[in-house]
């Protein structure tokens, strides 16, 4: 009975022990500052985190101005543009690369490891390159370079907004960062296939290629199809170090392409330093992007078990 | 999990950012109590030129009555100072393009008003202005920092075009200096957006915001004058997209372009490439106003939560007031800019010649402050989203205007109710 008790007391200490500083941070620095970006939303929290409850209480003003305010707005729009660009293309390109490499015989491992490498770059260092060497405004810019082998004339990247050139500087950068880790996922799913349902699909004369992939390969992949999707989309969410190194100069952000966290960064935590309205942004981005990941989910049926 | 830890991070306030900077701060360069008194930490951004650091090591170790530790911070030190000051880890001195308006209201930083009564009348009134909140004074000017236009003589000249003096002599002119290498003019890689503000207002005789706190550009003029530099971007005579922004001259350097739009601080190194083949002049003027130069000041500030007001503030006045030879030292030695002190201006040989004469005669005529100090940052988002739309999108200047118009009144009816 003691000996039992001992145990007890014992994994339970360990329980602590392990898991304790993981909740300590997790409350130190993810509820504690989420609840209280709650509570300065409903202040006038200017250049301040300790408002004065009775004086600077503004009640639900900083969520009417914020959802009045055309650039936050415009910001939304701007993260949908971006998702429409980036989730389809990285999808497509990853799974591509997936396919093709999972048909090599040889080197296989090599160039798995090559498409993997640029998920280990920095998007702070690549939104550099891409803007200072690949795609910057003037003559000897890489991209500018090939266009004057053609004749063309150089074009400035990202200050051009008709055409929205700025759009393929953000969106490649993404694309060459991140499609190599989707590719090791697809890979994985692809590998789990069993090899048995495509003798099968070879005996009863499904033809190798289009057919094959269609009926067989990609729905074999849905679980991963669907893991990936969602983790494209919150990735873009996030999106923050490309725009902001890509496009911020010392004077501020321009008004095109700034999505919902670069804007809030500008009022929250740049020069604005209007903390309750830039926490009342955050709380209705919170809320929409929860909407958006529930909706997500139940429509791809996550969680539920496979047929 | 729907929300990740960058969202959080950017989204839920500085209590993040305040802990992680008390964290790493924990240097804050406040050690306990020397031999030579309280100690002090002085904060200063990252000059660029070579030498400046040392220099302002050396003032503080010359100080007798504190130990003054400085501290030179590299990056976004707008925002530092910014989150710094909500915190008790942040310095006691530091200097400051403003302090701000909302640093002010918030009592974030002490009334300097006293350190400098006996030798106002000695500032240019372009920058002590925006360092002035209702007749008290809250940064002590440094130096004086300018911007204008420079132009490659012998391009012009090859060209066929005179120094352009208004604004649209110099829309023609950037369009026939535009070759297939080389482009007419630089404005910074936002297309002037950020570089110029509230420049072209001036230029136009309008300006951002009047001295009682009421719009200052709403007026069919000021559409006028921004359409002409949407007229610049359209014919494709603007520099845009290059390796380096306005402020650093290497466009103007490596002949990208054949005028630029940069800082006094530039002249030096244009000097040392150019020689004589350049020139500088104010910002052309539009219709019915005068060039114009935008003018401004990084200032010295005590932070409200100094341990030790008077002991910092008697260092501030120290350096900042009485030393003259170390603010001539300081403006002149390192970078390339006006001492704050006109009497100090005025005996300086370096700026009694060339290039160096015209901009500070330029100052003083034309000097506007760049900065206003009713121009919140929100304003200046507003407003600078509406100049883009204007110059890029080729927005209708009326419309675009008639917006931004409406939202700065709001901001600045904010700011006059408290």
């Amino acid at each position: 009975m003691s000996d039992r008790n001992t145990q007890q007391r014992h994994r339970t200490l360990w329980f602590w022990v392990f898991v304790g500083p993981f909740a300590l941070g997790l409350g130190v620095f993810t509820y504690i500052p989420l609840l209280w970006s709650v509570y300065l939303s409903f202040f006038d929290a200017h250049n301040t985190v300790t408002p004065d409850p009775a004086r600077d209480f503004v009640g639900f003003d900083n969520y009417a101005q914020m959802l009045n305010d055309s650039a936050f707005t415009d910001s939304l729009l701007t993260f949908v543009v971006f998702s429409l660009f980036i989730v389809p293309a990285t999808f497509a390109l990853s799974l591509a690369l997936a396919l093709m490499v999972n048909r090599l015989r040889r080197a296989q491992a090599f160039f798995r490891s090559v498409f993997f490498l640029p998920a280990a770059c920095s998007y702070v260092v690549a939104a550099l390159i891409w803007k200072m060497s690949i795609f910057n405004g003037v003559r000897f810019g890489l991209a500018n370079t090939l266009l004057g082998y053609v004749d063309a004339d150089s074009v400035a990247w990202l200050s051009t907004t008709d055409p929205p050139w700025h759009w393929l500087v953000i969106v490649t950068v993404r694309l060459w960062l991140q499609a190599g880790f989707f590719m090791i996922l697809f890979l994985a799913g692809l590998q789990r296939i069993n090899p048995q349902l495509y003798e099968a699909a070879a005996v009863d004369g499904a033809k190798p290629g289009w057919q094959v992939f269609r009926h067989i390969t990609f729905p074999q992949l849905r679980a991963t199809s669907v893991a990936v999707t969602l983790l494209l989309v919150i990735n873009a969410f996030q999106a923050f170090d490309e725009f902001y190194n890509l496009l911020a100069d010392s004077r501020g952000y321009p008004p095109y392409a700034r999505p919902p966290l670069v804007y809030l960064y500008y009022t929250a935590l740049g020069q604005g330093q209007n903390l309750g309205l830039g926490s009342a942004g955050a709380v209705i981005l919170a809320v929409l992007i929860a909407v958006v990941t529930i909706g997500q989910a139940r429509w791809f049926g996550l969680g539920r078990k496979d047929a | 999990m729907t929300i990740s830890r960058r969202h959080l991070l950017a989204a839920s306030s500085a209590t993040a950012a305040a802990g992680l900077l008390s964290a790493c701060g924990s240097n804050t360069g406040r050690s306990d109590g020397g031999s030579g008194g309280p100690a002090l930490s002085h904060w200063y951004h990252q000059y660029g030129e070579e030498g400046t650091e040392q220099a302002v090591r050396r003032y503080a170790k010359a100080y007798g009555k504190a130990e003054v530790s400085v501290q030179w911070r590299p990056g976004d030190y707008d925002r530092q100072t910014a989150a710094a000051l909500l915190t008790e880890s942040g310095p006691d001195v530091f200097e400051s393009p403003g302090p701000n308006l909302d640093q002010i209201r918030g009592k974030q930083v002490l009334d300097l008003t006293e350190l400098i009564e006996e030798v106002k009348d000695d500032y240019n009134p372009a920058v002590l202005a925006p360092k002035t909140h209702e007749g008290r004074i809250y940064g002590i000017p440094q130096v004086i920092d300018m911007q204008l236009l420079y132009y490659r003589k012998s391009l012009l000249a090859d060209a066929n075009v005179e120094p352009p003096r208004t604004l649209d002599e110099l829309v023609d002119a950037a369009k026939k200096l535009t070759t297939r290498d080389v482009k007419g003019l630089f404005l910074g890689n936002d297309a002037g957006v950020g570089a110029l503000g509230g420049t072209p207002l001036q230029a136009a005789g309008l300006e951002l915001v009047t001295d009682d706190g009421k719009v200052g550009f709403d007026d069919p003029a000021a559409a006028r004058t921004l359409g002409k530099i949407r007229q610049l971007y359209a014919d494709k005579s603007l520099l845009l997209g290059a390796p380096s922004d306005w402020s650093d001259p290497a466009a103007f350097l490596q002949g990208l372009t054949a005028m630029q739009w940069s800082g006094l601080w530039a002249l030096p190194a244009v000097q040392k490439k150019f020689g004589d083949d350049f020139g500088v002049l104010p910002f052309p003027k539009d219709g019915a106003g005068k060039p114009s130069v935008p003018v401004g000041a990084y200032g010295a500030a005590v932070s409200a939560k100094t341990r030790d007001k008077d002991a910092a503030k008697a260092y501030v006045k120290w350096l900042w007031v009485q030393q003259a030879a170390y603010q001539e030292d300081f403006a002149l030695s390192y970078g390339f800019h006006i001492p704050a002190r006109t009497s100090l201006a005025q005996k300086a040989d370096k700026l009694k010649e060339g290039a160096a004469a015209d901009a500070v005669r330029y100052a003083t005529e034309s000097g506007f402050p760049s900065q206003p100090l009713l121009w919140t940052p929100r304003n200046q988002t507003t407003y600078q989203d509406a100049l883009s739309r204007i110059i890029k999108d080729g927005a209708n200047p009326e419309s675009e205007l008639k917006q931004a118009v409406r939202k700065v009144r709001a901001e600045l009816d904010r700011v006059k109710s408290k």
